[in-house]
C-alpha cells in the first residue's frame, strides 16, 4: 500500500473505514500477544516458579485443613472446596506482578517506541492485559493437575471446562491491568514491589478463596464481596464442583469480572502514557 | 498547505514545554527540509530530549504549534505516528526475544501488509547488518548491534521523518562508525529526513546538513556547521568551539544532575 511509500507525501489524512481500522487493530494485538508468548517460550521459568507457592497451600493447608475439618464445607470435601480458590489464588499471585514488566520498560526506552507507533492506547493495554492469560492459564494447568493428583473430584465437562479457562482469561486480565495501573501511578521497582506484596494476601484473604462466606467475620464479609477475586473463585467453584450453584449466578460472576476489567483497561490507557513523559 | 516539494517536512511554531516552573523548551521555532538531517546540541539538559518528545506525540507540548509530514502535531497524532521513527535515547529493543522477533513486533504494529512483512523484516536486517543474527536473543547482542536493530526497527514502515536521540552514545569508535554509515545511507536510500541529538561534535559535523545549538530550552544559534564556525570570526574554528561560545558557560551547573547522569550512563551499562 502506497501510505508506506516515503515518496508519497500524506498533505490530508488518508479516509479509513472502520473495517481498516478494526483490522489493523486486530493485527496489532496480536503482535501484543505474540510478543508476550515469545518471551514465554524463550524462558518459561517464572512460570514455573510462580506455580510453586500454590502448589503448598493446595498440599500443605489444604491437607491439614482437610483432616482437622474445621472449616464447613458440607457437601464438598475441604479440598475439592479448595482447589478452586488455589487456582483463583494461581492466577492473582502469578498476574499482580506484571506491572514489573511496565517498569522495567519503562527504564529502559521500551515503552516509549510502543507509544510512537499508531497503535491505540487501548489496544497497547488490553493486548497485554489478555496476554497475560497465557500466565494465568499456565498456573491452572498445574493446579489442576495437581489436584487430580491428590483425588480430588472435579467436573470436567467440556462446557464447564470451556468456562473455566475463560474465567481464568478474565481473571487474569483483571488482576494484571489493576496491576499495570499500580506502575503507572508508583514508576519505581521498590515501590511498585512494596505495594505489590501489600496487596496479595489481603486480597487473598478477604475472598471466599480458602472459606466460604458465610464463616467469615460480619466485618469482611462487605469487604469480600467488593473483592473481584470472590467472583473468579464463585464462577470458578460453580463450575469445578459437581452440583454446586455459588454465591451468584454465573453470568453475575462474568459480568464483574468482565465490567471490572473494561474499567480498569480503560483507567490504564489513560495512565500508560504517562510512563513516557 | 503547498505540498511543493521544497515545503518543510517538519516546522515548529513557538514550541514550549515547561514542568511547572521550569521552562525546558522555550518557543522553539525551526524546519527540517525533506532528506536533511538536522542535529539539535546542546548541554545536559538543554531540552533536546523534550524537543523530540513533543515531536513525537509522546510528551503534550504546553504552547506552541508543529507540523510533521502536513500532520498537526495537536490535532493528528496518530497520522503524525505514522509518519515517523523514532529511536530513543535509552534502550528501546527487547532484550527477551531475537533481533527478528523485535522487527516482526514492529511490523504488525505499523500494520504493514502480511505480503510485504518478511521482505520488510529482511531487508531491514540486511541494511543494518544484521542478518546473521537475527534468530539470536538481543541480550546477546554488542551495544553497537542494538543500536542498529533499533534504528531498522524505526525504519521499516519507511517514515518520512526519523527522530534518533543520542544515536551512538556508549558505542566504541569503530560501532559508532558503522552506525553513521547507516545513517548517510538510510538517507541516501530512502530520503529519509532526520533529526538527531548527540553530544559528539565531530558526529554532528559529520551527518548534519544544519545544526541547532540548543541552551536552557532555547535555540542560540542555527545554521550549518560551516556557517556556524565561520559565526566565530576565527581561522580554524571547530564545532566545539561554537558549543563552547553559545552554550559553554556554567555548563557544570546546567549539567542536569542526578536523573540526567543516570538516563545516560544507563545506556552506557548497557553494553557491558
Ligand atoms: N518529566 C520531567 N519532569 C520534570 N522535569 C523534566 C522532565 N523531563 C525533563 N525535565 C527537565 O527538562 C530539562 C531538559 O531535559 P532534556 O532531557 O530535554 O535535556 P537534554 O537536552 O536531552 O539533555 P541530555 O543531553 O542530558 O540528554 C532538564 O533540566 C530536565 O531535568
Ligand atoms: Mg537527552
Amino acid at each position: 500500500m502506497s501510505q508506506f511509500v516515503s515518496s508519497s507525501p500524506p498533505i490530508a489524512p488518508a479516509p479509513r473505514g472502520i473495517g481498516r481500522t478494526i483490522s489493523e487493530g486486530l493485527g496489532q494485538g496480536v503482535a501484543i500477544f505474540g510478543l508476550e508468548a515469545r518471551k514465554l517460550a524463550h524462558d518459561p521459568s517464572e512460570l514455573l516458579f510462580r506455580a510453586v507457592q500454590p502448589a503448598l497451600w493446595l498440599i500443605i493447608f489444604g491437607g491439614v485443613f482437610s483432616s482437622i475439618h474445621v472449616i464447613p464445607t458440607a457437601p464438598y470435601t475441604y479440598l475439592q472446596f479448595l482447589t478452586p480458590g488455589i487456582l483463583a489464588q494461581s492466577v492473582l499471585f502469578i498476574s499482580i506482578f506484571y506491572g514489573i514488566a511496565s517498569i522495567r520498560e519503562r527504564e529502559l526506552g521500551i515503552i516509549t517506541k510502543f507509544l510512537v507507533s499508531p497503535t491505540p492506547r487501548v489496544i497497547l493495554v488490553g493486548a497485554r492485559g489478555l496476554s497475560a492469560s497465557m500466565r494465568g492459564l499456565s498456573q491452572a494447568l498445574i493446579v489442576i493437575l495437581l489436584a487430580l493428583g491428590l483425588g480430588v473430584a472435579l467436573n470436567f465437562d467440556p462446557l464447564a471446562l470451556a468456562g473455566v479457562v475463560v474465567a481464568i482469561i478474565l481473571g487474569a486480565a483483571l488482576f494484571s491491568t489493576l496491576s499495570m495501573i499500580i506502575a503507572s501511578i508508583v514508576k519505581t521497582q521498590e515501590r511498585f514491589l512494596g505495594i505489590g506484596q501489600l496487596l496479595t494476601m489481603p486480597l487473598f484473604f478477604a475472598s471466599s478463596a480458602i472459606y466460604p462466606l458465610s464463616v467469615m467475620p460480619a466485618w469482611l464479609r462487605p469487604i469480600a464481596l467488593a473483592n473481584p477475586l470472590t467472583y473468579l473463585v464463585d464462577a470458578l467453584r460453580t463450575l469445578m464442583l459437581p452440583g454446586e450453584t455459588g454465591l451468584y449466578p454465573l453470568w453475575v460472576d462474568f459480568a464483574v469480572l468482565l465490567g471490572v476489567t473494561v474499567l480498569l483497561t480503560v483507567v490504564e490507557s489513560r495512565l500508560y502514557p504517562r510512563m513516557a513523559q | 498547505m503547498s505540498s511543493s516539494s521544497s515545503s518543510p517536512i517538519l516546522r515548529t511554531q513557538e514550541l514550549t514545554r515547561r514542568f511547572g516552573e521550569f521552562t525546558a523548551v522555550d518557543r522553539l521555532t525551526l524546519s527540517v527540509e525533506p532528506g536533511e538531517i538536522f542535529g539539535l546540541i546542546g548541554p545536559n539538559g538543554a531540552g533536546k530530549t523534550t524537543t523530540i518528545k513533543m515531536l513525537t506525540t509522546l510528551l503534550p507540548p504546553t504552547s506552541g504549534e508543529a507540523t510533521i509530514a502536513g500532520y498537526d502535531l495537536r490535532r493528528d497524532p496518530a497520522e503524525v505516528r505514522r509518519s515517523i521513527g523514532y529511536v530513543p535515547q535509552l534502550i528501546s529493543a527487547d532484550a527477551q526475544v531475537s533481533g527478528y522477533e523485535n522487527l516482526w513486533v514492529f511490523a504488525r504494529l505499523y500494520s504493514i501488509p502480511r505480503a510485504e512483512r518478511e521482505v520488510r523484516i529482511r531487508d531491514a536486517l540486511e541494511f543494518m547488518g544484521l542478518s546473521g543474527v537475527a534468530d539470536e536473543l538481543v541480550k546477546n547482542y554488542s551495544g553497537g548491534m542494538i543500536r542498529r536493530l533499533e534504528i531498522a526497527q524505526a525504519l521499516m514502515h519507511r517514515p518520512r521523518v526519523l527522530f534518533l536521540d543520542e544515536p551512538t552514545v556508549g558505542l566504541d569508535p569503530l560501532a559508532r562508525d558503522a552506525v553513521w554509515e547507516q545513517i548517510e545511507r538510510l538517507r541516501g536510500h530512502y530520503g529519509t529526513s532526520l533529526m538527531l541529538t548527540t553530544h559528539y561534535m565531530e558526529e554532528a559535523d559529520r551527518l548534519c546538513e544544519r545544526i541547532a545549538v540548543m541552551h536552557r530550552g532555547k535555540v542560540v544559534a542555527l545554521g550549518t556547521p560551516a556557517a556556524l564556525k565561520a559565526s566565530l570570526g576565527a581561522p580554524n574554528a571547530t564545532l566545539q568551539d561554537v558549543f563552547t561560545k553559545y552554550a559553554g558557560e556554567e555548563v557544570e551547573m546546567a549539567g542536569g544532575g542526578y536523573r540526567e547522569a543516570g538516563r545516560t550512563r544507563r545506556v552506557a551499562v548497557r553494553l557491558e
